[in-house]
């Protein structure tokens, strides 16, 4: 999923300040399963802010809503009949439905209130960590399925640099090396000898290097 | 002969070569590199020049290598994956080579973390060992990364580097191996006080038979102090400094320190010196380049080979 935490509420009043009914909106998928910006950080996010103006002696009408997924044109539709009379939007989702929302309502400010963060998993309860970097070019199948594009702090993709130590990594204690994971995971598939594969120089086109990525499918395409 | 390097020449008779380095300033001050590297004048084989070492900005090490080359020394040209990508370092390696720079190493380089510039990005285009593969392709078959030909090879004496002391150690030799097969011509290895470790991982490569397919140089580097010894062991990544090499640096008054340093180390060129396989050392005298000369003296590396 894509994660995301939420902006500082000081970032966000400096958003909306300038406005007297803005839509809070949040979305369904990822940021709510990673408790960012899903209904219930909507209605916290929606109190917080009130309370902040009326501390400052302003005031601002904040109308709520939650949408399915705030990335596909389809549920943004939802959001037609109710827009006319909102100044601004401030979005709770992550960058991608912040920018369905500016690309749809093209005469309506939007502002995100939280940071995308990456594509990750849940470790434990409240506990997210970095999986994948979207290089467009999986090679999970050679490396035990770890990714040392996302998990090395180098990216290296030939073995781990000389800072791997009992399994940390040289940058922090509290980031697994990388490529202790894949020897590990290479080891217990009786894998070794795939080490030795060299992984020769990366096309970053498909990475984003070629410019921003489109996926065209014809079966599926109107 | 691959190339015209120095070094290659001297491993290639046969020599133990030796080599040292030299980091660039944190300005634009030429004096303060090639004062230090005065120190190795004719005591060295070659002088690696860093790049951006422990992620601190500094001269680079194409202008420093240019420097000492001025200085009628052999520079050895240091290339780090972090701050370039593909393109900007084999631009480098064709100025350097135009400019007589014949012998680099090709490393991925400290992570920005720990230096001055932490918010700078990670550029990790290629890694390493693809360098090594990169910089063998532009010697062998004039070709460029991309595919394209080159007019004028760049004919460069590949290292590289290894670290017989990190995690997992089982890896530490596939790694060379990995390293060799990309086309890496030497190695320098992380400081070696840790003795009977680095003589463990040289039972696995010569048992790979990988001694024979390229030269070892054996890195030491001399200890000013207790306090240098402690930071080694408990600070540096990957840096194996065994307790009683700590305790015999403590065990002598703090200003017998230094020649305790030195002594460690003649000692431990002296104890690699047997291992089969070490074609060479690398000395790192950090910010200490004037022990050099002692030490390659003290330790009968000297006179430098002289070799046309």
């Amino acid at each position: 999923m894509i994660t995301a935490e939420r902006k500082p509420l000081e970032e966000i009043i400096e958003y909306i300040k300038p406005y007297k009914r803005i839509l809070l909106l949040g979305c369904n998928e990822c940021v709510t399963v990673c408790a960012a910006g899903g209904r219930k950080e909507v209605g916290l996010l929606a109190s917080g802010l009130q309370l902040a103006m009326l501390k400052s002696g302003s005031s601002i009408e904040i109308r709520e809503h939650t949408l399915e997924r705030q990335c596909d044109p389809e549920y943004v539709e939802e959001l037609v009949p109710m827009i006319g009379s909102e100044e601004a939007i401030l979005s709770m989702a992550c960058g991608c439905g912040v920018q369905q929302l500016a690309t749809r309502f093209k005469d309506k400010p939007v502002f995100p209130a939280l940071n995308t963060k990456f594509m990750g998993g849940s470790l434990s309860q409240g506990v997210w960590d970095e999986r994948c970097k979207g290089c467009g070019d999986c090679l999970l199948g050679l490396t035990g399925g770890i990714c040392p594009i996302a998990k090395c702090a180098k990216q290296l993709m030939n073995g781990p640099c000389g800072g791997s130590t009992d399994g940390k990594c040289e940058i922090s204690d509290d980031v697994e090396c990388a490529w202790q994971l894949i020897w590990n995971r290479l080891k217990a598939l009786g894998q070794e000898d795939r080490f030795l594969d060299i992984m020769p120089a990366k096309d970053w086109r498909s990475g984003g290097g070629g410019g921003p990525r489109k996926i065209i499918r014809e079966d599926l395409a109107e | 002969m691959k190339t015209e390097s120095n070094l290659e020449k001297v491993l290639a008779a046969g020599h133990l070569a030796v080599t040292s380095e030299c980091g660039p300033p944190r300005g634009a001050i030429a004096k303060e590199l090639t004062d230090k590297a005065k120190f190795l004048e004719g005591v060295v084989d070659a002088v690696n020049v860093t790049d951006n070492q422990t992620a601190m900005v500094r001269m680079s090490s194409l202008a420093g290598s240019v420097l000492i080359k001025q200085q009628g020394m052999n520079p050895l040209l240091q290339v780090v994956t972090r701050d370039r990508n593909r393109l900007a370092i084999q631009a480098d390696i064709l100025g350097a080579y135009s400019l007589g720079i014949d012998t680099m190493l090709c490393l991925s380089g400290d992570h920005t973390k720990f230096g001055d510039h932490p918010m700078a990005a990670n550029v990790h285009d290629i890694d390493s060992i693809q360098l090594i593969q990169m910089v063998k392709a532009m010697r062998d078959e004039s070709k460029f990364q991309g595919g394209s030909d080159i007019k004028g090879a760049p004919k460069m004496f590949i290292g590289a580097a290894a670290n017989p002391f990190a995690d997992p150690f089982e890896l530490r030799v596939m790694r060379l191996a990995k390293k060799i097969a990309a086309g890496v011509d030497f190695i320098q290895t992380q400081c070696i006080f840790n003795v009977e470790k680095f003589e463990l991982w040289m039972e696995g490569v010569r048992k790979m038979g990988l001694h024979k397919k390229c030269y070892i140089l054996a890195g030491v580097t001399p200890m000013k102090s207790v306090g240098a010894a402690r930071y080694m062991k408990n600070r540096v990544p990957g840096m194996d400094v065994p307790a009683d090499v700590v305790e015999r640096m403590a065990s002598v008054p703090k200003e017998k320190q230094p020649d305790e340093g030195v002594d460690i180390c003649i000692e431990t060129i002296e104890r690699l010196k047997k291992v089969e396989g070490v074609a060479g050392f690398h000395i790192m005298a950090i910010e200490w380049e004037e022990k050099v000369e002692e030490i390659v003296r003290r330790a009968g590396l000297y006179p430098r080979p002289e070799i046309s």
